[in-house]
């Protein structure tokens, strides 16, 4: 096995059994549930899981993905005393963060439609939202990743975590709001749906609401907004952007990581 | 074994080392000595890749140190503390470093003195410090690297167990491999070390063989010995605060290192 | 009522006075008619004509015989070449039935059908098919007539270019049941067509609107389903309506509604499934009406009721899943929202009367922030949007104050 799969393999034992990363997972399990319990139908479900996906995901990336990567400091650097490359060093810890927090997510979120097929969600819609839920995931952990390779001191990081928390999920859309309501005499549509592809969460909530809300959105004048994201061109574009919202921060993490010293 | 050239290191407007130059033999434990802050962590880093050095050479086992560290298959690491994933069993961990390092000679002998077949299905993070330091070593001396670093080795370990470990450093040594080891038990060193580098300050004030810092010292223990050095080393820098740059050079000090090899 | 009776005293009359002989004229294959039109010359009133399998391309057939029953036996097709209406009912109490009546063509200057009934009483058209017709079924002026159990479709590529699936103008008191109506500009049509039952039909992808209807007092629709039509259904200009047990679905855009209602006095909408619409329940200009026991169910906006409309009272509906439950135009809105189920209410029932405790704004801020900016619409279920909704449930400031569900129900009313 190569250094990359050997490093998140060691990642992935340790993190499954992470008491935290299996609470999260059995938290999603209990609230997915908990509203198929309470009567909801797939879809009602789906919309009742997307404001949480779109707020704890981000959240739990962030901070446990800083703290994480403070916490395994002195074991990465036992690892990078071995004769092995940084880069594939890097590749294997982000995966092996990244990817049982995903995991943990899809588990979670994914089991109990699984278990209520039946009940009316249709599969694009329920994939649309593990997709969203693990994009978020995935970009997340690499921006937490970052943040913690960018400080040392871990109460800065975790600062920084909860501002990059607090900017994504709720400051930027505020922005936006605000624009869109100072400038509602000019045509917004474009300039808008260019800002929805710079914000991560932004660009999950646009993947599901795509599914979900296809009504809504096709009585927007023009159905531009579907007409644009709902297409598979569309979804193309915005996988992309979330796909660039990994890339992007992993990039600077990585690059932070081959360059610092420990 | 390594040679260091001229090394110095600055973390922003911090000296950390300057102009550090050091020759570590083969088949010799050489301690590294010096206060807390003195440099002794970073120079292991920057011989273990994990820090660069500003400017300087670094040869280990007549290799270049090159940026994909190929070289660290010469270098067995044992950090000062152990600190795993908790959730890691011990196996994991020793099969993830061996898997790391495939092809390399193993040696088993740490291993089954501190009996790691028994505690291989243990998690890491219910181990005792003791327990968690023994992987520690065992994780350092799981090959036959040409030279092991050991950042005090037996802080947390039991009596009976720091003893083996001393052993198993001495049939290292006499294998013709070399050891560099710091220690705050300068005791302990004495007892082990053949040659001395002692640093304060970032610069290396003293390297050569343990005999020969005795007698330059005239001090009849080791500890005696780094204590001196210390006292003078706090009077010089008075001195060289108090009279801007006059710096007095006792009579023993050794400006550059001598090859020692 | 009267008038009813007075009909039916009046073909017992007919037939007391000529009695029964009702011969059966074949045409087709081994039938004494090589043409259907000669066959319809030859026919008394009362009679039969049975037209065998086969394409039959004549010019256009009139039925001038009242009481005549046209039958097809194994789908003959009446084939309009593109050039002509294909079939007129010009005689009372004509029967129809099981036919293919195809390819009127395109005409700007005349409105061609595939079936036409023109001035007639008590026809009955039924079990047909219809295929690419300008026009499908055309009652005009005709009272009392019965259009059933037929299967309607046309490929028309433009509404310009297409006409209605089944098409009443003046004419009272018709049944349309159970046909099925594909593709034509709107699927049912009624104007100036007071009295009529419209139940069990399917009518989709109407390339304008499922059913729509326009000055057509007392008429019940019942059962229907409506789905994919481009603009949904639209009800105007109309008093004492009854729309119950329809399901109206999949209609999207900016302009579709599943049911749009406009200038309506008193009526019923009851029971009615409305899902995945862009607007499921539009309402302007309209009073006095009775909205009850409606699912609404993943719409874009559930209900707008625009501040024109007043007197009307929603009760015992379920909103669910909708991005939108209820939007209006002005603080100042005069319908009455009392005793629904919304999915969005959190309160709690304390005593257990399945009514909860506190009231219910079905208004969010939020749809009122689209109402003025649509292009805010791209936040929709933003946590920012949540935030900001939840504040104004709390504190409403912006949204209508009368527009408030004093008693929302615990539990789904079905």
């Amino acid at each position: 096995m190569n250094v990359v799969a050997l490093v998140l393999q060691a990642g992935l034992r340790d993190l499954s059994r992470n008491r935290w990363i299996v609470a999260y997972a059995l938290c999603f399990l209990a609230i997915a549930e908990g509203l198929f319990w309470f009567g909801g139908t797939g879809p009602q479900v789906l919309l009742s899981l997307l404001n949480l996906v779109l707020l704890v995901v981000p959240l739990v990336s962030l901070v446990f993905g800083t703290v994480h990567v403070y916490a395994s400091r002195e074991f990465v650097e036992l690892l990078l005393a071995q004769p092995v490359p940084r880069r594939q060093l890097f590749a294997g810890l982000y995966l092996g963060l990244a990817l049982p927090l995903a995991g943990a997510f899809v588990l979670g979120a994914g089991i109990p439609f699984v278990a209520h097929a039946r009940d009316g969600a249709t599969v694009g819609g329920v994939a649309a939202l593990l997709c969203a839920g693990v994009g978020l995931s995935l970009a997340f952990s690499a921006i937490a990743t970052w943040i913690a390779l960018y400080t040392d001191d871990r109460l800065k990081g975790v600062g920084l975590a909860l501002g990059a928390w607090l900017a994504t999920t709720v400051v930027y859309d505020g922005l936006v709001l605000g624009a869109s309501a100072a400038f509602g005499d000019y045509p917004l549509e474009r300039p808008l749906l260019a800002l929805m592809l710079t914000n991560p969460v932004d660009v999950a909530r646009v993947l599901v609401i795509t599914q979900l809300d296809v009504s809504a959105l096709m009585g927007y004048t023009g159905a531009l907004f579907q007409h644009t994201f709902g297409t598979p061109v569309g979804t193309g574009i915005a996988a992309a952007a979330l796909l660039a919202w990994c890339v992007i921060p992993l990039g600077l993490a990585g690059h932070r990581f081959l360059r610092r010293d420990f | 074994m390594i040679t260091l050239g001229t090394i110095h290191k600055r973390f922003g407007a911090l000296g950390v080392l300057e102009d550090v130059s050091l020759a570590v033999r083969s088949g010799a434990v050489t301690a590294l000595v010096g206060p807390n802050a003195s440099g002794k962590t970073t120079l292991i880093k920057i011989i273990l890749g994990l820090t660069r050095a500003d400017v300087g050479t670094l040869h280990v086992d007549g290799r270049s140190a090159d940026e994909a560290g190929a070289y660290r298959r010469a270098i067995g690491y044992m950090p000062q503390a152990a600190h795993f994933p908790p959730n890691l069993r011990v196996g994991d961990v020793l099969d993830l470093v061996a898997q790391l390092r495939p092809g390399e000679t193993r040696d088993d002998d740490l291993a089954q003195a501190f009996e790691m077949d028994a505690i291989r299905d243990k998690f890491v993070g219910t181990l005792s410090g003791g327990t968690k330091q023994k992987v520690n070593a065992v994780v350092a001396f799981m090959f036959r690297p040409a030279l092991l670093i050991l950042d005090e080795p037996t802080a947390g370990l039991d009596p009976l167990a720091a003893n083996v470990l001393k052993e198993k450093i001495r049939a290292v040594r006499r294998e013709g491999r070399s050891v560099l080891v710091t220690s705050h038990i300068l005791a302990e060193l004495e007892s082990l070390a053949d040659d001395v580098a002692f640093l304060c300050d970032g610069r290396l004030r003293f390297t050569g063989s343990v005999a020969d810092l005795l007698n330059r010292t005239r001090a009849r223990s080791l500890e005696d010995a780094i204590a001196a050095l210390m006292r003078t080393e706090r009077a010089t820098h008075r001195d060289a605060v108090g009279t801007e740059g006059a710096v007095a050079v006792p009579p023993w000090f050794v400006p550059q290192p001598k090859g020692v090899a | 009522m009267t008038r009813r009776t007075n009909c039916g005293l009046l073909a017992l009359m007919v037939s007391v006075a000529a009695p029964a002989r009702a011969a059966d004229l074949t045409v087709g294959a081994g039938g004494q008619f090589a043409s259907i039109s000669a066959a319809l010359a030859a026919a008394r009133p009362g009679d039969r004509v049975i037209v065998r399998a086969g394409m039959y391309r004549e010019q256009t057939l009139v039925i001038r015989t009242p009481r005549l029953t046209l039958e097809g036996q194994g789908w003959p097709v009446l084939d309009g070449q593109g050039e002509r209406e294909v079939l007129v009912i010009a005689a009372d109490d004509v029967t129809v039935r099981g036919l293919v009546a195809m390819n009127t063509g395109v005409s700007n200057l005349e409105d061609r059908a595939g079936i036409r009934a023109r001035d007639v009483r008590g026809c009955v058209i039924e079990g047909n098919r219809l295929r690419d017709n300008l026009w499908g079924i055309y009652l005009q002026r005709s009272a009392g007539c019965v259009v059933r159990d037929n299967d309607i479709e046309a490929h028309g590529a433009r509404q310009t270019e297409s006409g209605n699936g089944i098409h009443l103008w003046y004419s009272s008191g018709a049944r349309v049941e159970r046909n099925h109506v594909r593709g034509h500009r709107d699927g049912i049509y009624f104007e100036f067509s007071p009295h009529g039952i419209t139940r069990d039909n399917v009518s989709e992808r109407s390339q304008r609107y499922g059913l729509h209807f326009m000055f057509s007092d007392s008429c019940r629709y019942e059962h229907n389903m409506f789905r994919d039509n481009n603009s949904g259904v639209a009800v105007m200009y109309s008093r004492g309506v009854v729309i119950a047990e329809n399901r109206f679905e999949r209609s999207w855009g900016s302009a579709a509604y599943g049911l749009l209602l406009k200038d309506i006095m008193g009526g019923a909408i009851t029971n009615n499934t409305f899902l995945r619409n862009s607007t499921g329940l539009f309402v302007e200009g309209s009073s006095r009406l009775q909205v009850t026991g409606n699912v609404f169910t993943q719409n874009g906006w559930a209900a707008k009721v625009l501040a024109d409309a007043d007197e009307n009272v929603f009760s015992g509906n379920e909103f669910s899943g909708n991005a939108f439950d209820v939007t209006t135009n002005s603080r100042s809105a005069n319908s009455t929202f009392d005793g629904n189920w919304w999915d969005e209410y959190a309160g709690f029932d304390l005593n257990r009367d399945g009514v909860g405790d506190t009231s219910f704004h079905p208004v969010r801020l939020f749809a009122l922030v689209v109402e003025q900016h649509p292009a805010a619409l791209l936040l929709l279920r933003s946590p920012l949007v949540s935030i900001l909704d939840a504040a104004e449930r709390v504190l409403p400031v912006l949204t209508p104050e009368a527009l408030v569900d004093h008693h929302p129900l615990m539990r789904p009313p079905r």
